[in-house]
């Protein structure tokens, strides 16, 4: 793609995390420096770690009881925030239910209701409960259709499992489907919700802090998992009603590590080409870039990896900050709440600090932001990097 | 209306395996009669890699470079996308089966290899490739979401795109909740436009409609189609092993359907 795309409106959002529900109350907390991490407190798991948990989710029942775990009660909650039903409503009309695509990241969908429903095996024949539904809670796709039937869409369906890009892999692929015809518009989102499988898995890598994470700090020791659901409605420019958008995607670069399942390569080439493709695909110098919202999970090796190709294509000038030290890592659901924290960038001239981060390692050369801090910011570059080597990076802007 | 070109196919059944195997069955120049599916055995992996891959990635890099190698393209060169609906259901099994116990001693390997985008990372370190890559799911629509995405790719961003599909037969107590009798798995590397070794042309179109999905008159066949999300796949390839053009409609989401002609 030598011409720079088409910009993408971004017409509605919301999202609920460990920050809070909506919009306002992630602004709130970014602007107070509240962290949403917490001693681990999810049932059954008994390991001595941070977690972002949203509180309340308990307390929330789905409106299609089928579909009832905490992964879609999380999503449905974050379709409740900002207006995003009405937005969504405004545009069913607009372009029909059949035009408006669904395209959800998520990393392990309910697979909750699926660990539960094997600690209540029959003891005699080892079946699982007559009352577990494997379709709509447990598999990928259970969220996305979820979402599809809360908002009443019947356009193209899809969830997106690239581990912790997934929820920035969706912009890239709403995109194509924009471009291809096979839809007018599109919701995109990411839902990802506290479980077993992840907590005991990372800690089976050992890769849990045992503090609230600290990213690009010299003690860091690890991450912190969050949980997370957020939504965008993607429009064209010239379809959407005008006014309703401040953010677009500019840009968006794909690619693959091809070194290893659980470790980052050694000089970040998937990281950087999947930076330099998302500049190119938005027709923008590095200098463009006003902050950059890092993958910065504090993991050791992420974070060194991460600058070492961040400063290959951006040099050590531009802002830049994990804000994992606030949400925790919200794995599937990460890419979207980061989306959401640069927008929020551009909208209020915000770039927010490395929560957490108390004394910079000495082996980052990037400028990495401690406090909060008011400056300009015209286009912000978000960076998902997951399990298996799949990265994505995305460029938003303002529009205005 | 998409408009590509099939450059490789790879598949892997209930016997048969390569699309040779495959074509004469399709084409109903013989009675389907069932058989093992053979153990997926790809030789572009490290011994090393190989001990430590599950099987629905064995399963996908299987028929995987079957399709690469017909296409004679460079592995590095083409983008993926792998689609699976229920992903390594035998590594969600341990899992859930450790998680049950009071140690919860969840092995490494098994949860690394429990990402859906598994298959698609030792691909890419096979293959030494940086190009993109999609993991997704769409339960029973899982073809042909695949399809759709990987056409998506070859269109609007004009490169070679090879797309997998693959399920794998489900264990119990997991096959009780979700019946998938067989494991299966299809490859096709799609391209923008015609080459020496284009196959076919495609034309791909996503419609609302009433009409019935393509099915087999051979109920064997049509056993086959209905017994794995990816074998949904098949009314597709049994137009690829034709020689004349014809047009098959997979059925999608929510009553929609893609219609896709195709002409060798």
């Amino acid at each position: 793609m030598d011409k720079a795309m088409e910009p993408l409106y971004v017409t509605a959002c919301a999202a609920v995390s460990a920050l809070g529900r909506g919009t306002a109350a992630t602004l709130e907390a970014l602007r107070q420096s509240r962290s949403g991490l917490q001693p681990c407190d999810l049932e059954h798991a008994d390991l001595p770690t941070y977690i972002g948990r949203v509180q309340g989710l308990e307390a929330e029942h789905v409106t299609t009881t089928q579909y009832d775990c905490r992964n879609n009660r999380l999503a449905q909650l974050a379709l409740q925030q900002d207006g995003f039903e009405e937005a969504v409503a405004r545009a069913r009309e607009q372009y029909r239910p059949q035009r408006i695509g669904v395209f959800i990241g998520t990393s392990t969908s309910g697979i909750q209701e699926t660990e539960r429903a094997y600690r209540n095996r029959d003891p005699k024949t080892g079946a699982l409960p007559d009352t577990f539904s494997f379709r709509d809670t447990s598999n990928l796709t259970s969220v996305a259709d979820y979402v599809r039937c809360y908002l009443n869409l019947l356009g193209p369906l899809m969830s997106i499992s690239t581990a912790c890009s997934s929820s920035a892999k969706v912009f890239a692929v709403a995109r194509r489907f924009m471009h291809a015809g096979l839809c007018d518009a599109a919701v995109v989102g990411g839902v990802d919700s506290l479980c077993l499988s992840t907590l005991y898995g990372f800690n089976s890598l050992e890769l849990l802090s045992s503090q609230p994470c600290r990213p690009a700090d010299r003690g860091r020791d690890g991450i912190s998992i969050g949980e997370a659901g957020g939504f965008a409605l993607l429009e064209q420019p010239n379809a959407a009603p005008s006014g309703q958008a401040t953010v677009a995607l500019l840009g968006y670069g794909e690619s693959s590590d091809a070194h290893h399942m659980s470790s980052p390569h050694p000089e970040g080439i998937g990281a950087r080409l999947a930076m330099e493709r998302a500049l190119r695909c938005a027709g923008l110098e590095p200098a463009a870039i006003d902050y950059i919202n890092l993958h910065g999970t504090a993991t050791a090796s992420n974070d060194l990896i991460e600058d070492r190709a961040l400063c290959a294509v951006f040099g050590t000038g531009v802002p830049c900050s994990s804000t994992k030290g606030w949400t925790g890592h919200a794995l599937g659901a990460a890419g979207i709440i980061e989306a959401l924290i640069s927008w929020l960038s551009i909208q209020h001239d915000l770039v927010p600090g490395s929560l957490n981060t108390r004394e910079l390692d000495p082996a980052i050369n990037s400028n990495i932001v401690l406090q909060n801090r008011q400056q300009t910011v015209r286009r912000v570059l978000s960076n998902s990097f997951g399990f298996g080597g799949s990265n994505c990076s995305l460029v938003f802007g303002s529009i205005a | 209306m998409i408009t590509l070109r099939v450059a490789g196919i790879g598949i892997l059944g209930p016997g048969f395996d390569g699309w040779d195997a495959g074509r004469a069955l399709f084409a109903g120049e013989r009675a389907y009669e069932g058989g093992d599916t053979a153990e997926p055995r790809s030789t572009l992996l490290s011994p090393t890699e190989r001990r430590r891959m599950s099987y629905t990635t064995r399963l996908a890099v299987h028929v995987a470079q079957q399709a690469l190698e017909q296409s004679g393209l460079p592995g590095d060169e083409l983008a993926t996308v792998f689609a699976s609906s229920d992903g390594d259901t035998a590594i969600l099994h341990q899992l859930c089966n450790a998680l049950a116990l009071p140690e919860k001693a969840v092995s490494p390997t098994a949860f690394h290899n429990s990402v859906h985008n598994a298959p698609a990372g030792y691909w890419s370190i096979a293959t030494g490739s940086h190009t993109s890559s999609n993991s997704l799911s769409c339960y029973d629509a899982t073809f042909v979401t695949g399809l759709l995405d990987a056409a998506c790719q070859v269109t609007v961003e004009h490169r070679p795109v090879l797309l997998n599909v693959y399920d794998m037969k489900m264990p119990q107590p997991l096959y009780d909740a979700r019946p998938i009798d067989i494991s299966f798995a299809v490859a096709l590397v799609l391209l923008p436009q015609a080459s020496s070794t284009s196959l076919a042309r495609v034309d791909i179109e996503l419609r609302p409609s009433e009409s019935p999905e393509s099915a087999f008159d051979q109920p064997a066949l049509e056993g086959l189609r209905r017994a794995n999300p990816a074998a949904r796949a098949l009314p597709l390839l049994a137009a690829l092993a034709r020689t004349h053009a014809s047009e098959v409609v997979l059925s999608y989401t929510n009553g929609n359907c893609v219609h896709v002609q195709v002409t060798p």
